[in-house]
């Protein structure tokens, strides 16, 4: 056997795209110090990362960093698509991130830096195929954000939040490490389709207790990723202290960089008759906590915050399937797993969408505000109001806001496939507490203001592209949803 | 393409193009021309969508839907939702009623846009995109495509009440939007579960039960149920109705109590009926019970309402209940009831809330205590609410009259101790109907003129007669010829009666 491992550069080409940009950054702004020339290639770089995850993924897997049959890096359809959203939420962030930059708070140099940085984290992250690479590529993922949310001079608030969602995050990754350790002492393996292999091959294995913790630390730790209820209390917190920005990007990529995760080793690695129960229990918990308590919020990025949180359990929902019987024959479970997917896609167009607007309608630098500041928003800035509550509605799944609608209906078509009318029936109630907050937030942006109006600056004009952009592809996705359904299910 | 599938896609997009270019063009009074252009087209082609071949010639056994036209386009294949429309006898009368109602009502909103604040520009672009949506449902042949169409009508109806509707609009409008939306979750869960259970979404080959085994059809019927009895709305999932109807602006209530609240009706005959026969002969008892229950508690409550309009909009409650009850005998007789209900309703309930919305912004005051004597002041618009008010309680001759008898009929029809009992008391129902009616009219158009009432002028506008007239034409000319919807409906319902077990 060689010791010399022959390296698949092709399908290392995203990551190596992704990488270069951190550095190229890091450089330009050593270099150059121009802040312009930065946040330049820092969006070149993002662009060029998803046109190589696009490019590399069209020509079918490619894995590298094999043993025998074992890869710990696989470059599929599933790892071009996360790649290519992470690039393009990466560079849609850094658009929405103009004003706050030139505000002059945050340092442009280590702002694209670290965000590239995150961004490299989510590209790998997608192609992981063994724990520890995964664990690596989601820490990479999170790393730089302790420092972003935390990165505005002067602002207590940031402070707090970063130090909160250090302290929890960490937490959760040595969570997750001791589930791994555990579930190598069981297997002997750290591949995820050498460990799903393993316990089908010797159900025994289910019987030992050490499995039960195993299965369940690396559950509960990627739960805190993802903010399921009730590992979500860091999540409203760290979101309302930090930039806007970072806020769009911790409910965007952050989120999904905690569904893929979490999707990798149910489907790849951990036995289903363990997984199901717990992720159903999470699902309704989720949505049900998070609805519930959205309800009752007063501060825009709270709220949104909150229903993120809800819209977590969403995409765990299909996941939940898989605790009947029923749920777990392979064209459900194939279900179950590509409508998380198409779910956590439409939620992270969407929630972008609403922060663009969200951003839009701000004051540059300031924070999400309260949500009577936003009363009468859409009668001074028609089309920004208007792209809101699009995002609103469609984050709430009804027309017009078709991406969410469809959002929906895959979620429910695949529980049902999956015999899980129960858990269809507790999203569909959800959906409609859900209504009730986004159209709160919706009629808000549309009702006559009493007093004088705070004159609206108008957004600047890279945020008007990202939010145009993040609509556009809500409207085309919305009307075309088989686009999207078709990449999920690689 | 035919003639036949360019005129259903023309039925949707020309309503749908018109909002647009309505919400695109600045000028507010042109804007609302352009708007009722729109709508004057789509009822043009609604009318013409009758020229499809009524008689099925095909070979081997007739399916129980015989569409006149229909257009099968792939849209998502991933969600087994196809575009899929068509028209036949059981959606035909209801599609022209939509199309009739929302330019009657574009029209109206030209000549005067209610106060609240929006402007007159966006509340017609609203009125056709709910067009859209209604029409959308009565001609899907698709069931995923029928849940999207229902929930097209949400947030613009929900937007018509908030921004043009009284001074409780955001409640009412909140609780409409949110009971309704129930009513479509479960009618989304429900028609997944069909589709998974049956691998298809087409309801062509779905009516008659397309051997859906017996469990499957009782949860979904179950599901269907409650989904349409929201909307219909059936007691006692009626109380999101009276509010929303009392804010409403005039054209809005016109188009929710004259076409919005049949999407569920017709949904339980189309949908719920058809594709789950053995859940419908299951629930049939239930339903019937609730249906008739409706009738007397919706004219007790009715009368002792102290608002006009909301008098008006919990008479619709006793109305439902005749169709529903037509609906819940699941014979030929019951479910053409059901049909000739849902249109007389939708005429003389849209007449009446126009007529009641004229009363109120003549007199300023919609509280019963505070009119009489519309006669003397205001002989014409007394004269229209008084037929309005007779054609309402059923008289002979008259619309409401077919619904209400043949419900009766349909109900003792069907034999045995229980049916011939609800009929029986949906007949002492009926009768309460009159008295309240009658009652309004005393308190309204009877005794000396109030001095809110001593106010008004005698006259009535141009716009108000030539929204009114097509109305109170249609009452007569459904009440003297029944046949006009008996007619397209009878084959239909027939071969619907006949996949039913």
């Amino acid at each position: 056997m060689s010791v010399v491992q022959s390296v698949d550069s092709v399908a290392l080409l995203p990551a190596y795209l992704a990488a270069g940009t951190a550095v190229l950054v890091l450089l330009t702004d050593l270099l150059v110090a121009r802040a312009a020339a930065t946040v330049a290639v820092a969006a070149a770089g993002s662009a060029a990362t998803a046109v190589g995850c696009a490019v590399v993924g069209a020509g079918g897997e490619r894995s590298t960093f094999c043993v025998g049959a074992d890869c710990s890096y696989v470059f599929g359809g599933r790892a071009a698509l996360v790649g290519a959203l992470f690039a393009l939420l990466t560079l849609g962030v850094l658009a929405l991130s103009g004003p706050l930059l030139r505000a002059g708070r945050s340092p442009v140099g280590e702002y694209c830096f670290l965000l590239a940085c995150s961004m490299t984290g989510g590209v790998v992250l997608g192609a992981a195929g063994d724990l520890i690479t995964l664990v690596v590529a989601l820490e990479t993922l999170t790393l730089p954000l302790y420092v972003l949310v935390g990165l505005r001079r002067g602002s207590l608030a940031s402070a707090e939040a970063a130090v909160t969602f250090f302290v929890v995050s960490v937490v959760a990754t040595t969570l997750t490490l001791l589930g791994a350790a555990l579930l190598y002492a069981v297997t002997g393996g750290l591949h995820l389709g050498r460990v799903g292999a393993l316990f089908a091959e010797r159900p025994d294995l289910l019987d030992v207790p050490l499995t039960t913790a195993a299965v369940a630390l690396v559950l509960l730790g990627l739960a805190f990723k993802v903010a399921a209820v009730p590992f979500h209390a860091w999540a409203p917190a760290t979101y309302d202290g930090a930039p806007l920005p970072v806020a769009a990007y911790l409910s965007t990529a952050s989120k999904l960089g905690g569904v893929v995760a979490l999707l990798a080793v149910v489907q790849r690695a951990l036995p289903t008759e363990v997984t199901g129960p717990v992720l159903a229990v999470l699902a309704v918990l989720t949505m049900t906590v998070g609805n519930l308590v959205a309800l009752r919020q007063r501060r825009a990025v709270r709220l949104l915050a909150w229903s993120s949180v809800a819209q977590a359990g969403y995409i765990l929902a299909p996941l939940g399937a898989l605790a009947l019987a029923a749920g777990r024959t392979a064209d459900a479970r194939a279900a179950a797993y590509a409508a998380a997917v198409a779910y956590a896609v439409f939620f992270v167009v969407l929630e972008l969408a609403a922060f663009a607007a969200l951003v839009a309608l701000r004051p540059a630098d300031a924070d999400g505000g309260a949500l009577v500041e936003l009363r009468g928003a859409a009668r001074r800035r028609p089309w920004v109001g208007a792209a809101f509550a699009l995002a609103l509605v469609g984050l709430a799944g009804l027309p017009p806001g078709l991406a969410g609608l469809f959002a929906k209906v895959t979620v429910v078509r695949a529980l049902l496939d999956g015999g899980a009318a129960w858990l269809a029936l507790v999203v569909a109630v959800n959906a409609v507490i859900g209504l009730a907050y986004y159209l709160r937030v919706a009629a808000l942006l549309y009702a006559p203001s009493a007093d004088a109006p705070p004159v609206l600056a108008r957004p600047a004009g890279a945020v008007a592209v990202a939010l145009a952009a993040a609509t556009g592809v809500a409207v085309v996705v919305g009307f075309a949803p088989q686009l999207l359904l078709d990449l999920a299910a690689r | 393409m035919t003639l036949g599938q360019i005129l259903l896609v023309a039925a949707l997009a020309v309503p749908a193009v018109g909002a647009a270019v309505v919400a695109a063009v600045p000028a507010d009074r042109a804007a609302r021309l352009v708007g009722t252009a729109a709508a004057g087209l789509t009822l043009a082609v609604t009318v013409a969508l009758v020229t499809g071949d009524q008689l099925w010639t095909g070979y081997g056994a007739p399916p129980a839907v015989r569409p006149w036209h229909q257009l099968d386009l792939s849209w998502v294949p991933g969600l087994d939702l196809r575009f899929h429309l068509g028209v036949d006898g059981i959606s035909y009368p209801l599609v022209v009623l939509t199309a009739l109602l929302t330019l009657l009502c574009c029209a109206y909103t030209v000549w005067k846009v209610p106060a609240g604040g929006g402007s007159g520009r966006a509340l017609v672009a609203l009125l056709l995109v709910v067009e859209v949506g209604i029409l959308g449902t009565f001609l899907a042949l698709d069931l995923v495509l029928f849940f999207c169409f229902f929930e097209v009508v949400l947030l613009p109806m929900y937007a018509i009440i908030a921004g043009w509707g009284g001074p409780d609009r955001r409640r009412a409008a909140r609780k409409f939007v949110l009971y309704t939306l129930l009513g479509s979750v479960l009618l989304l869960v429900g028609v997944y579960v069909v589709v998974a259970a049956a691998g298809t979404a087409d309801l062509v080959a779905l009516t008659g039960g397309a051997g859906l085994p017996r469990g499957t059809q009782l949860a979904a019927f179950t599901l269907f149920g409650l989904a349409f009895a929201v909307k219909s709305p059936l007691w006692p999932l009626h109380s999101w109705l009276p509010d929303a109807h009392t804010q409403a602006p005039t054209v809005g209530s016109v188009v929710l109590a004259g076409v919005l609240l049949k999407m569920g009706t017709y949904g339980l005959v189309r949908v719920a009926v058809g594709v789950a026969p053995e859940g419908a002969r299951w629930a049939a008892p239930v339903l019937g019970v609730l249906a008739v229950a409706a009738i007397p508690i919706g004219s007790l409550v009715c009368l002792a309402q102290s608002d006009l309009k909301r008098l008006i909009a919990y008479s619709s409650v006793g109305h439902m209940g005749f169709v529903l009850l037509g609906v819940a005998t699941l014979t030929a007789t019951g479910i053409q009831a059901a049909l000739i209900g849902n249109i007389a309703h939708g005429v003389i309930t849209g007449l009446l809330f126009f007529l009641a919305g004229a009363v109120k912004d003549r007199a300023g005051t919609g509280a019963l205590a505070e009119l009489s004597g519309l006669r003397e002041t205001a002989p014409r618009l007394a004269g229209l609410l008084g037929f309005a008010a007779v054609a309402s309680l059923g008289l002979p001759g008259l619309a409401g009259f077919w619904g209400e008898a043949f419900a009766v009929v349909a109900a003792i029809g069907r034999g045995g101790v229980f049916w011939t009992v609800l009929g029986v008391l949906a007949a002492i129902g009926g009768a309460l109907t009159a008295a309240y009616l009658l009652r309004l009219l005393r308190r309204v158009t009877h005794g000396r003129p109030s001095p809110a009432v001593g106010r008004v002028a005698p006259g009535l506008a141009a716009a108000e007669l030539a929204a009114w007239a097509p109305l109170v034409l249609l009452a007569l000319a459904v009440g003297l010829a029944p046949a006009l919807v008996l007619g397209v409906a009878a084959d239909p319902v027939a071969a619907l009666v006949a996949v039913l077990p």
